[in-house]
């Protein structure tokens, strides 16, 4: 992205808009839009909301890029509205649809419902067989800083679906859980607390899973949080071949600190809250 | 994990290929400069040099091994081609029943005539 001239300018912005209850098909329809040097194609659409067309829909919440809900096509490349600048990406014209690879709901609005679907079988938390992480919270894990860094960056992933519209595979193969999913489940596979390897490597290693990548590398291109899906993809091949060929170290998961039988409550600090579910 | 099971042998196959594919190409089309697996001299494909190869334990082992990895590196590359096009469940079905049984047909053939060269 280029910095272009800084003054307010009129802006053609051309969006596809689609009603199932009403299109057959997508359309695009053209607005106006005075923009000023520093506003977000997502004030855009809401200006054009405002002030010209109040049934444009389309999905957004936090406007800083932390909650990944307006992910759209801004000039034929996956973003988010709240995180991309107008006048860096344009001097004329905008053109804005819906994320592709995707059912469209409405208008921008993508239906996400068969990515998070994916996402959830991969279970996307710690998995453990000798106790339940979501019942005991306040235990500590053994986990050093290198353990940390091997997961980190795909923890930073905020689903907005970004890398599943720009991946090429998901255009065509019916059966492909694409990149968000399958980024998911490295992010826990390669988590030293997590022993769940066993149950996603059937999800991973199954039909539509890691072999599909031809590693275009597009994902990892546009994702707006800097997540590498398509690096976290190749480590889970070499993963499951190294498994399936016996040649993976086997490792437990990391142990856990219990709570310090010599703490005391110290004098002056509210106790805490009790717990809002039942501890085994 | 079936995927992963097919995928590791298309690549181990891939592995394979090179090794028998190199050997073949060396047999083949070094025999001006090394001459291995050449006794009678000349040419590798003068019948005198066939015949031996053919009559030995270790080609035919070579080729039909070459055939099989070969047919199964080569298929399932299509296979993923193919299962790529969109083409709905019932298609696939008849995809991979179709690669499958190509494959052992052509490998049945080639390794019947890979055995019966031993006799010549």
């Amino acid at each position: 992205m280029s910095k272009q001239d800084t003054g307010a300018r009129d802006i053609r912005f051309i969006i596809r808009r689609f009603n199932p209850e009403t299109d057959e098909a997508p359309h695009n329809k053209e607005y106006t839009v005075r923009v000023e040097p520093g506003m977000t194609v997502l004030e855009g659409l809401h200006q054009i909301k405002g002030e010209q067309d109040a049934t444009l829909v389309w999905r957004f919440s936090c406007r800083m890029g932390v909650c990944g809900s307006c992910g759209m096509l801004v000039n034929g490349k996956p973003m988010l509205a709240c995180n991309s600048q107008i006048l860096h990406l344009t001097n004329s014209v905008l053109t804005i649809g819906p994320l592709p690879n995707f059912k469209i709901l409405r208008d921008l609005v993508p239906d996400l419902m068969p990515m998070l679907k994916n996402h959830i079988a991969g279970k996307p938390h710690i998995v453990r067989e000798d106790f339940d992480p979501a019942l005991t919270p306040t235990d500590e894990y053994y986990q050093t800083p290198e353990e940390l860094v091997r997961f980190l960056q795909f923890s930073y992933c905020i689903k907005c679906g970004c890398c599943m519209a720009a991946c090429p595979t998901m255009a065509l193969d019916l059966d492909y859980k694409g990149p968000m999913p399958l980024a998911q489940y490295h992010r826990y596979n390669a988590d030293t607390r997590d022993g769940g390897f066993e149950e996603r490597a059937k999800l991973a290693g199954g039909t539509g899973g890691v072999v599909r990548c031809h590693y275009a590398g597009e994902c990892s291109n546009v994702c707006p949080k800097g997540v590498d899906p398509a690096r976290a993809i190749q480590l889970m091949k070499r993963q499951l071949v190294a498994g399936y060929l016996g040649l993976a170290k086997q490792q437990e998961p990391c142990g856990t600190i219990g709570p310090d039988p010599n703490a005391r409550h110290r004098e002056g600090v509210p106790p805490p809250p009790p717990f809002t579910i039942d501890r085994k | 994990m079936r995927e992963t099971r097919f995928w590791t042998w298309h690549l181990l196959a891939g592995i394979a290929i090179l090794i028998f594919g190199g050997l073949h190409m060396i047999v083949m089309h070094l025999d001006g400069i090394l001459g291995w697996f050449n006794p009678a001299g000349g040419s590798a494909l003068d019948w005198a040099n066939v015949v031996v190869r053919s009559q030995g334990f270790l080609f035919p082992v070579v080729y039909i091994i070459l055939l099989g990895v070969t047919l199964f590196h080569g298929f399932y590359g299509l296979r993923n081609i193919l299962l790529e096009l969109g083409i709905g469940r019932c298609g696939r079905v008849t995809v991979n029943i179709l690669l499958v049984g190509g494959g052992i047909v052509l490998f049945t053939i080639g390794a019947v005539a890979a055995i019966k060269a031993m006799g010549v």
